[in-house]
């Protein structure tokens, strides 16, 4: 092995049923640097991620470890873990009913001389070890009362903290902000200063420009090629990965598309509410608009938009819905309203992992119509079949369960299921969430094309770029709070000195 | 390709051992020199009923169904069991019989039928109620299934013997009988079994609760955001468990013409999850199957009967039937179940690659 490689991967094949999800790929990572693998969805790389921690096991290829004699075969994370390999995956795998502290050290617990657990050190050592990344918890609190993009830190902490050779991160940042962002960043760097191989996954190109040292591409489940980041400039990635020439940054707000005025109002909400998670508010929503919700992390954008929906029960409060009153005490009763919402969370509260993709897809329609009233199958099939079509769900059949698809196609399978509910007005948390930046336009598109038919949009995506290109109107929060709101022109400069504080248009 | 088709189809591990039962029967019949097919011999006796070890196993393992049937949407729905369902069988069967002879009757020989209508009717009832009180404590107040379902275990049976007055309540009239006997010539609990198969399976073919129950049971957070009532699904499930534990206790009770609150159902929850489990659904909740469940049911019932005739003392017959339950459980183990796939994949792989070469 050459003396700077730290891991090399070679003619890995691997095939599940109905997919060949690898054909011969090869990976090289050297030692202190940091390796981008890009592909599009279902492109393969959790595959070949899972392939090298022993979770998947390929049939073909092998993989060699810097300090390890011959070939290596992890059957376990754990057994990664030995040879210093320490992952992050793309799904959030710690326990939600454990601390914080105990998710941090789960498995390398420190020990007292009675070998017990010690737990006081393991609190003060957990208690450091978020300060140190600047994540603001209690490390004593169960995960399960942080949101996904605090696990998703938490997640990135303990990785990073053990001792190792290499660290892979998948999609870590899909739902961090940019401040969060930079934090990771920052210790990626510092890693990569000590010698270690870092492998990161992300569907952000700038990202990419940002941190990284080379990008290897696959595109489904073949090698494409490795190249240094000065080779391969933004345009050519695009159309390395895509296989096309694709300018995923032209514009696609039509002309004119701004803030309604005149038409009625889809929402009025007065002092809505919900304990300890968002203070009370006021916010119309005219028929047809896009609203995006923008704030930092932990502002309260995901509470605003589930105590409209009736996720988390709003306590005080009224909400007028197309100029009725409205009562909402379950999420039915806002899909009975003509209302739908995307979670953000797409493990914890999106999928229902072993029914198939076409019953994840008319699920909510189902549940509209009623127990009783069963959709037929052939009525079935043909709507799961219009959406796999429409957003180009990468699947071996409709019945596949949706577990088994990767990412980004379980979120757009996510998608199709409010979309098939045809809904008046439908709030998106971070709904382009580890879709790939071809998917990722059309649903802009789509989003566009909807709010035209006189549908009202909610847009909540940690990606400030993204609500630019579709929202025409943004609600400000800040601290469990709204706090103002842009009409107008947006631009970034407008949008991030309001979510700083600055007095841009409070009210 | 047809042969991986057929082993990957959930009912493929029930029906081998299904199979592996019924060869045990064969072997010993042909050891006893008469025909291997002697276990589907079925003949219609002198007094004019159906008889043969089928029907007899058909017939025994007719409550086990009933209850495989509850059993199965409890577990998918909540990932629990509910261990009352031999003692909500038994309260059913004491409350049906009070009702029918009255309160501190130990025994009637003649009841007007709109009586019998009225104890059947309120073992009904009281089915329900129980699975009501079942479903409130895990749906409502989210209490661990087996513990909220652990208070009808011990209390249910007690209450029966209270009802009862501390009696063994007797309906000896034929009309009473006939649930646990015969209409015709066929034994009437076959019939009801196969009546309460045939309603559960079509309402979960024309209606959506199949999905709906499946989906609370895989993931209760993303079925409330889609819309689904997880509570109240969860609720139901435990509802028509006790309303199936209600039906198998007037059958059991019938057979007797008695209610026996000491005795009946006694144990019958453990074979009721043992037919779940053996039906390869898992008990961690989320799909099942149903069919697989009954299959599950009749083999619990058709080792008890193979046991019988192998002579098998029934002080010692638990322990082969744990035996073989062993195997059963062990054959359809994840682990095993991969093992299998994967010596069974290989054999075509390597005929490719040779091919290739
Ligand atoms: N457990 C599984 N069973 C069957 N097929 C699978 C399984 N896991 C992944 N696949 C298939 O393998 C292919 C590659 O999936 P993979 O998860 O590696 O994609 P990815 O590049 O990580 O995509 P994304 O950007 O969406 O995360 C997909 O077509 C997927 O459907
Ligand atoms: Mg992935």
């Amino acid at each position: 092995m050459e003396n700077n490689v730290v891991l090399t991967m070679r003619g890995i094949s691997m095939t599940f049923p109905g997919v060949k999800a690898l054909d011969n790929v090869d990976f090289t990572l050297r030692k202190g640097e940091i390796h981008a693998l890009m592909g599009e969805n279902g492109a393969g790389k959790s595959t070949l991620i899972k392939c090298l921690t022993g979770i998947n096991d390929f049939e073909a290829g092998e993989i060699r470890v810097d300090g390890v004699e011959g070939t290596v075969k992890n059957h376990s994370t754990q057994d990664a873990q030995s040879v210093g390999i320490s992952t992050v995956y793309q799904e959030v795998n710690l326990c939600p009913n454990l601390s914080v502290a105990e998710n941090l050290y789960i498995g390398r617990e420190p020990m007292t001389a009675f070998h017990t657990i010690d737990r006081k050190t393991m609190m003060k050592k957990a208690d450091e070890l978020v300060k140190r990344l600047d994540i603001k918890v209690d490390v004593t609190q169960n995960l399960e009362n942080y949101s996904l993009a605090i696990q998703q830190m938490i997640a990135i902490a303990r990785a990073s903290d053990m001792d190792c050779k290499v660290l892979i991160l998948d999609e870590p940042t899909s739902s961090l902000d940019d401040g969060e962002v930079e934090k990771l960043f920052k210790v990626m760097n510092q890693l990569k200063e000590e010698g270690v191989g870092i492998i990161f996954v992300t569907h952000f190109l700038e990202q990419v420009y940002a941190v990284c040292d080379r990008i290897t591409v696959l595109r489904n489940g073949t090698l494409v090629g490795e190249y240094p980041i000065a080779d391969l400039p933004r345009v050519k990635l695009v159309a390395a990965m895509m296989g096309k020439d694709f300018d995923d940054l032209a514009s696609i707000k039509p002309e004119g598309f701004e803030a309604q005025k005149d038409t009625p109002m889809e929402i009025e909400a007065r002092g809505l509410s919900h304990k300890g998670t968002i203070k009370p508010f006021d916010l119309d929503i005219r028929k047809g608009e896009v609203i995006g919700l923008t704030g930092l992390l932990g502002s309260g954008r995901s509470e605003l938009a589930r105590s409209i929906y009736g996720a988390d029960r709003a306590q005080t409060g009224t909400l007028k819905v197309a100029g009725k009153e409205a009562k909402i005490s379950q999420p039915l009763d806002a899909m009975n309203l003509g209302m739908g919402l995307l979670p953000d969370d797409r493990k914890a509260e999106g999928i229902i992992g072993d029914l198939s993709v076409r019953e994840n897809i008319i699920l909510a329609m189902q549940a509209k119509r009623g127990m009783f009233r069963q959709l037929s199958r052939a009525k079935q099939e043909e709507i799961a079949d219009e959406y796999i079509r429409l957003l180009q769900i990468k699947t071996a059949t409709r019945e596949t369960p949706i577990k088994q698809l990767s990412g980004g196609n379980q979120q757009k399978a996510i998608l199709a299921r409010w979309l098939a509910t045809d809904p008046d007005f439908l709030i998106l948390d971070e709904p382009t969430r580890g879709i790939d930046i071809g998917t990722k336009t059309e649903i802009q598109k789509l989003i566009i094309q909807l709010s035209q038919q006189g549908k009202s949009i909610m847009f909540i995506s940690s990606e400030i770029e993204e609500m630019l290109r579709t929202c025409n109107r943004m609600a400000v929060l800040r601290d469990g709070a709204k706090v103002g709101e842009l009409e107008g022109e947006l631009t970034q400069e407008r949008v991030m000195a309001a979510i700083a504080g600055g007095a841009d248009n409070e009210k | 390709m047809k042969s991986k088709k057929l082993t990957q189809n959930p009912l493929f591990l029930p029906l081998v051992c299904v199979l592996l039962v019924l060869a045990v029967n064969a072997v010993y019949d042909l050891s006893q020199g008469k025909a291997f097919y002697e276990f589907f011999i079925t003949v219609i006796n002198d007094q004019g009923l159906l008889t043969g070890r089928l029907v007899t196993i058909l017939n025994r393992g007719s409550e086990v169904a009933i209850l495989a049937i509850g059993m199965t949407l409890v577990v998918s729905a909540s990932a629990g069991t509910d261990i009352s369902v031999g003692s909500v069988m038994s309260l059913c069967a004491s409350f049906c019989c009070m009702l029918v002879a009255g309160f501190g009757v130990s025994s009637v020989d003649d009841v007007a039928i709109p009586r019998l209508l009225l104890g059947l009717l309120g073992a009904l009832v009281m089915g329900c109620i129980c699975g009501a009180f079942n479903g409130t404590l895990v749906a409502y107040l989210n209490i661990q299934p087996m513990v909220a379902t652990l208070i009808l275990w011990s209390a249910a049976r007690a209450i029966g013997l209270l009802l009862c007055n501390n009696l063994i309540v007797y309906v000896r009239t034929d009309a009473y009988g006939v649930f646990g006997g015969y209409i015709g010539f066929l034994p009437t609990p076959i019939l009801i079994a196969a009546v309460c198969i045939a309603v559960v399976s079509l309402v979960l073919k024309k209606t959506a609760m199949g999905m709906y129950i499946q989906s609370v049971g895989i993931n209760k957070k993303a079925s409330r955001i889609a819309g689904l009532n997880s509570k109240r699904i969860i609720f139901m499930c435990y509802l028509l468990c006790g309303l199936c534990a209600g039906i198998a206790g007037i059958v059991a009770s019938s057979r007797i013409t008695s209610a026996d609150s000491n005795n009946i159902g006694l144990n019958m929850e453990l074979d009721a999850i043992l037919a779940v489990a053996l039906g390869g659904n898992s008990l961690g909740g989320g799909k099942f199957n149903l069919a697989g469940s009954i299959i599950g049911a009749y083999t619990i019932q058709a080792i008890t009967t193979t046991m019988y005739n192998l002579g098998v003392s029934s002080a010692v017959a638990p322990v082969f039937k744990a035996v073989v339950v062993i195997v059963i459980v062990v054959i359809q183990a994840p682990p095993v179940k991969n093992w299998v796939r994967k010596h069974t994949a290989a054999r075509p792989a390597a005929g490719k690659e040779a091919a290739h070469a």
